[in-house]
């Protein structure tokens, strides 16, 4: 019962702005006590899904809600759901601590709130200044500590550490590790391939407005990506054709070293002994995220860059 | 009541509130609202003043039209502009930053959210509006006791009418451009079409061909102006009903307003 209160659910999401499909059929779940990572290139309609989620955008089908509720017949939205979709969606002519009152004032939220969260947020020092004036990095904050005003059960995020010094980044990561682990529904977004392996237990994947995948973050790396073993050796032209016969394959072939896929390291071994090649180094390569990513999302980027 | 202090529900209290805080906390709503004063109150010292420095040559004809209430009010002609840029500026200056997302995400029930921005502004201009037609009536007539030509007191006939109606006047313009906010979603095309009504066209009208002019008869910030005016004008005799008019009509602008506010993505 609880799990579904704080539970996000897409169902045959779809979007069309006159004759452009920009979300199609997607469904997918975000589970409370976890961090689900929302990955796709540039246009690929996370930003649109993450609207229609938080009641900004109607959807053309399909049906988004929160613990079997729409957006907007949330009582209390800021104690259901905290947003921060664009961290520069505020007005640079307030200090912190007028918008941040506002907000709580809308949702009826105590004044200490306000206090709290901008405390949270390592904010207190900057209250009293225009939002004008703040780095992106510090809008960033803000925007997440508006984000958790009503001390929400479900949290959405669009590229959250965008523009954060690397101790920002740090500081978010923990935040949305802390949130998930109090049983709260964390739903981020980043184009940082890297974000997504620290932080996210969960992905969904969207290229071209449809679900690409929706899975943990090991079986999508285990997925998309093929094992291949780095090989190093004093002679890789001699051992290359070798390791071709018994059925490898072999690419990025150097003076000392080579990738080879389709091999076992063990079998690589045996192999090199056989025909007493002395090797320096057989280590398995894991594919990383962004490996995959790029793999699973190449059909489905709308424009690529050529190379001349 | 949890720990963040939040009721069961969401009220059109707290709409209000919130509202009330985000108009207060910017530094341009005061300078907007100084300004209304300082060019009101200014145009009427000085409309009054030449009124009655001419009113010692004035011919009977003149005389028998003198109008010290007319006259002090004359600065309702800028200020309908500066209460209109308020009003604009609460919608679009939220479109412009981007902070419009913030405002439906926070209160999703777009009815309730649109409703305590034209309560806000409305409650503002009318404040602000009618405070400013008295103190421009109350200079005005000074200066013109000044000059030694004939004034008005509150008590005579029409005079309360013409002022409270320049406030209410006032109020209809800013209504009128919280919903041309909403509409257009941008400033610069609020502002152009709210010149457009209160200015542009009533100024054409002695251009175009009759059958027009019979139409803008019925323009209606044309006839609502008058009544700030104790004198009767032939054109428009029941100004009142002029001014019901342009409510009826801004009123109509706001429904269109709420309609699209709700149906549109922001």
């Amino acid at each position: 019962m609880i799990r579904s209160m704080t539970t996000i659910d897409v169902r045959g999401l779809t979007k069309r702005y006159g004759p452009d499909t920009v979300v199609d059929d997607v469904s997918f779940t975000v589970e409370p006590g976890q961090v689900t990572g929302f990955l796709g290139p540039n246009g690929a309609g996370k930003s649109t899904i993450l609207k229609m989620i938080t009641g900004l955008a109607a959807p053309t089908r399909g049906s988004v809600t929160i613990g079997r509720r729409r957006y907007r017949d949330l009582p209390v939205p800021l104690t259901e759901v905290g947003a921060l979709l664009d961290a520069g969606a505020v007005h640079g002519s307030r200090t912190a601590y007028q918008h941040l009152l506002a907000l709580a004032a809308s949702n009826g939220l105590a004044r200490h709130r306000v206090d709290d969260v901008l405390t949270r947020a390592g904010m207190e020092s900057v209250a009293g200044k225009r939002i004008g004036g703040f780095s992106l990095g510090m809008r960033q904050r803000l925007g997440i500590a508006a984000a958790l005003l009503g001390e929400p059960k479900v949290l959405v995020f669009d590229e959250p550490v965008n523009g954060l010094d690397p101790e920002g980044i740090r500081w978010v990561r923990r935040l949305m590790r802390s949130l998930a682990g109090e049983g709260r529904a964390v739903l981020f977004s980043s184009h940082l391939m890297s974000e997504m392996a620290q932080t996210a237990d969960h992905l969904v994947v969207i290229g071209r407005g449809r679900l690409i995948a929706d899975t943990t973050v090991d079986e999508f790396v285990r997925s998309g990506g093929e094992e291949t073993v780095l090989v190093r050796t004093s002679d890789p032209h001699f051992f290359a054709p070798r390791l071709v016969e018994a059925g490898g394959a072999v690419r990025d072939r150097y003076a000392t070293s080579m990738v080879v896929s389709g091999m076992t390291p063990d079998e690589i071994g045996a192999l090199a002994a056989h025909h007493d090649i002395v090797l320096s180094e057989l280590t398995p390569q894991h594919a990383s995220l962004e490996d995959v990513f790029m793999e699973m999302t190449r059909e489905n980027i709308d424009y690529h860059g050529t190379v001349a | 009541m949890s720990a963040v202090g939040a009721p069961s529900s969401v009220k059109f209290t707290h709409a209000l509130r919130a509202e009330w805080i985000k108009l207060r906390s910017l530094r341009s709503t005061w300078l907007t609202l100084v300004c209304l004063f300082v060019v009101g109150i200014g145009i009427s010292l000085l409309a009054t003043s030449a009124a009655g420095a001419q009113y010692s040559d004035a011919t009977a004809a003149e005389r028998a039209a003198w109008d010290p209430t007319g006259s002090s009010l004359t600065s309702y002609i800028v200020a309908q502009l500066i209460v209109g840029v308020i009003g604009i500026l609460v919608v679009t200056s939220e479109y412009a930053t981007g902070e419009m997302q913030t405002s439906v995400m926070t209160s999703p029930r777009r009815y309730r959210l649109l409703a305590a921005k034209v309560v806000t502004v409305t409650a503002v201009a009318a404040i602000a509006g009618q405070s400013l037609m008295f103190a421009a009536f109350g200079g005005g007539q000074a200066v013109l006791a000044a000059h030694g030509a004939p004034r008005a007191t509150l008590g005579d006939p029409g005079v309360l009418s013409a002022v409270v109606g320049g406030g209410v006047y006032l109020t209809a313009v800013a209504l009128l451009a919280v919903t041309l906010g909403v509409i257009t979603r941008a400033t610069a095309g609020a502002l152009a079409i709210l010149v457009g009504i209160i200015f542009v066209i009533p100024g054409f009208a002695g251009l175009f061909p009759s059958w027009v002019q019979f139409l803008l008869d019925y323009w209606p910030t044309q006839g609502a102006a008058t009544v700030m005016t104790t004198m009767p004008d032939a054109d428009f005799p029941y100004p009142w009903l002029n001014l019901g008019g342009m409510c009826l009509g801004v009123g109509t602008l706001l429904v269109a307003a709420f309609v699209l506010f709700r149906r549109r993505d922001v």
